[in-house]
């Protein structure tokens, strides 16, 4: 790691020592720490990497900053998040996994015994209901998204370094949507939660011309009602819009009242 | 004396999910080897259930982390050979050339920062950034145009957005594309660069006759569709998958593993290029006389140069692509998507080997039955036999234990295994 110290406005940085652990997920949001070829260096200035299996051998067990990626999907993980939790003084979940269960907890639609059944027939398998890591300890910091955005990340980090406070933009993804001139998804004849979850990926998705799945979960009051009239208004079904709020777990507590 | 040691290595580094290594040899005889898999399994196939085909690629990309874009692929692909939709000339050649840049991220990855290390005696990447800047360099350089180009033709580099069934929700812009293939042109010193790099390492002499298994090359070096090949012999068409497959469990392991003509057999870069040598660009035929890697090859070592030899291809049939399209006005990004009712059934080439996406589909497009098999779980078996046959072979030759261990930790992470991905 490079030993450059970092300063900001005169006073030096503390350098906090940090590592990155996974649960049950695809390790894409550990990889997309890597992905930040162009800043990547710089960032690495920032921290002091002590444990990151996907990259490194080495593992130090001193960590201030934990990064957890994944959802709980068997016991032994649960043991495994607990002492990190203990030996983390800032314990970061990582995607959506992590924040909410991910794709994971989709499985959940359906009796334990049938899934085992479905993938691995008669062969035991352990295996539990999806949980986010807040189920199990107290979270200190989400960072949404699947996968999340590196730009976010680092912009996250740096405050985290400086100690400075950390917000999520209370805004849903229209207003990143509006900012990036994009056309509406509607208009396109796709459908989208776009209106009724929380912005910070810079409209990643209807920038590319595909509706938002809602991997980042709601904004504060999401306006659910409203956006099941805009789907009927457009001619989608139910079915599509329920496909796209299950996906990622973070609009759970929705689902009942739009299934009224 | 004769060496008594107990190897083990509980959720191996640099490799992408869980596995333990285990080797226990008393007084010089091998009492036990293993590759034992750990990961938690995540039920994809049961998952997607009951759901529209519209959420298939979206949620079985995400089986992977390193190689959604192969999954979104094969997930398309399998979708669209049910539905009997064809591919247009333009969305095959900008679906390869996307799938191109995966491979090259990927390969770059794994032979930069997680197999090098071990040939420059580091734990990680990290340390050579002081050490070797301008290695690093070339490599972030090189994974960043990889990345860049996911990025304008997928949308995204990791679960992209612009891949759907009928084609993409949105073309690039054909300046682009040009600064793209300018890039590109560019990269080619940097590889031959890379091949001067490995060059330099040694590579273990160990081979165990082994049976490769990839897509068959007709006129082009394989990675989209088409027939299924062996190194014994075997030859199947693409919806045959199952008698190539051949899963069953065994009891150390989350992942299922697989066989045909013998207990285990291999897929990835090697397999790939020992069935299809003469289709690899000559360029890339020549870098592989300098490591005098011959078809077929049985050193597991040197998938590491089997991957330099794919970026090398991949990136000069990509310019050669790239010229087609910028020659030819773009058509309509997507055609229209009819279901019907009936299996479709894809093979796709992704960095670590070929993968299966299989699903069944009731008249309304909805999903009564899924099956993935992964490049990884398939080399699950391999990897273990090969550790079982190092083990013996590094023993009698007389290695220390912590020889050995290198050894196998490094023999693993030649077959880059994505063990999440295994067992998904």
């Amino acid at each position: 790691m490079s030993p450059v110290e970092r300063s900001y406005l005169g006073v030096p940085i503390n350098k906090p020592k940090v590592a990155f652990f996974e649960m049950s997920s695809c390790e894409g949001c550990q990889l997309q720490m890597l992905n930040n070829e162009a800043s990547l260096l710089d960032f690495l200035s920032l921290v002091e990497v002590v444990n990151f299996r996907e990259a490194m051998t080495e593992k130090g067990h001193d960590y201030q900053i934990a990064f957890v990626e994944g959802s709980i999907t068997r016991s032994d993980e649960i043991d495994r998040l607990k002492k990190i939790r203990k030996q983390a003084d800032t314990l970061v979940a990582i995607g959506s996994c992590a924040c909410f269960g991910g794709v994971n907890q989709l499985k959940n639609r359906f009796e334990l015994d049938w899934v085992k059944k479905e993938v691995y027939g008669d062969y035991p398998i352990d295996t539990r209901k999806v949980e986010p890591l807040s189920a199990h300890v107290t979270v200190d910091l989400e960072i949404y998204g699947c996968p999340i955005k590196k730009e976010e990340v680092e912009r996250i980090v740096t405050n985290l370094v400086l100690g400075k406070s950390i917000e999520h933009p209370k805004y849903p993804i229209c207003v990143e949507c509006k900012e990036n001139h994009n056309v509406c998804l509607y208009d396109l004849g796709e459908p989208c939660l776009g209106p009724v979850t929380r912005a910070g990926c810079d409209s990643w998705c209807p920038s590319n011309r595909l509706g938002c799945w809602g991997c980042r979960g709601p904004v504060d009051e999401a306006n659910v009602t409203q956006l099941k009239e805009i789907m009927a208004q457009h001619n989608f079904t139910m079915e599509q819009m329920l496909d796209r709020m299950e996906c990622f777990g973070g609009f759970s507590e929705y689902i009942t009242e739009m299934k009224k | 004396m004769k060496l008594s040691c107990d190897i083990n290595v509980r959720h191996l580094t640099r490799v992408e999910g869980h596995g333990n290594i285990h080797i226990k040899i008393q007084d010089g005889k091998v009492e036990k080897a293993s590759w034992d898999v750990v990961e938690t399994p995540r039920f994809f196939e049961a998952i997607v259930v009951g759901k529209h085909w519209e959420n298939a690629p979206y949620i079985c990309g995400r089986i992977c982390g390193i190689c959604s874009i192969g999954h979104t692929l094969a997930s398309i692909r399998a979708i669209e050979n049910a539905f009997g939709i064809i591919p247009d000339k333009q969305t095959s050649s900008l679906r390869l050339i996307l799938k191109h840049m995966e491979t090259l991220q990927s390969h770059l990855l794994h032979l930069y920062f997680l197999a090098a290390p071990d040939f420059l005696n580091v734990g990680s990447v990290f340390p050579l950034i002081e050490s070797h800047p301008d290695v690093v360099q070339r490599a972030a350089r090189m994974k960043l145009l990889a990345n860049d180009a996911c990025d304008i033709i997928g949308g995204r580099r990791m679960h992209p957005t612009r891949t759907v069934v009928g084609g993409f929700t949105m073309l690039p812009e054909k300046n682009q594309l040009l600064q793209l293939k300018s890039r590109l042109e560019a990269v080619v010193a940097d590889l031959l660069a890379t091949a001067e790099l490995f060059q330099t390492f040694s590579f273990p002499d160990f081979v165990r006759e082994t049976e490769f298994v990839s897509l068959k090359g007709d006129k082009h070096y394989p990675f989209i569709g088409g027939d299924l090949i062996s190194t014994d012999g075997v030859i199947k068409a693409e919806e045959e998958y199952l008698a190539m497959t051949n899963e069953y469990m065994v009891d150390h392991s989350t992942s299922k593993w697989s066989r045909l003509s013998r207990p285990s057999f291999a897929v990835g870069a090697l397999a790939r290029v020992n069935n299809n040598f003469s289709l690899l660009h000559p360029v890339a035929q020549e870098i592989a006389g300098r490591f005098s890697l011959n078809a077929v090859n049985h050193n597991p070592y040197m998938l590491n140069i089997a991957q330099l030899l794919e970026c090398v291809h991949v990136v000069l049939d990509s310019i050669s692509m790239l010229d087609e399209l910028l020659d030819t006005p773009w058509q309509a990004p997507r055609t229209p998507v009819e279901p019907k009712e009936g299996l479709g059934v894809s093979a796709v080439e992704v960095p670590r080997g070929i993968l299966y996406h299989a699903y069944e589909f009731d008249a309304s497009g909805r999903i009564v039955h899924a099956n993935c098999v992964i490049p990884t779980s398939q080399n699950n078996a391999n990897i273990h036999y090969d550790i079982i046959e190092l083990a013996h072979q590094y023993t009698a030759q007389g290695k220390s234990d912590s020889e050995i261990q290198q050894l196998a930790e490094m023999l693993v992470r030649a077959y880059d295994p994505c063990i999440s991905c295994s067992v998904h």
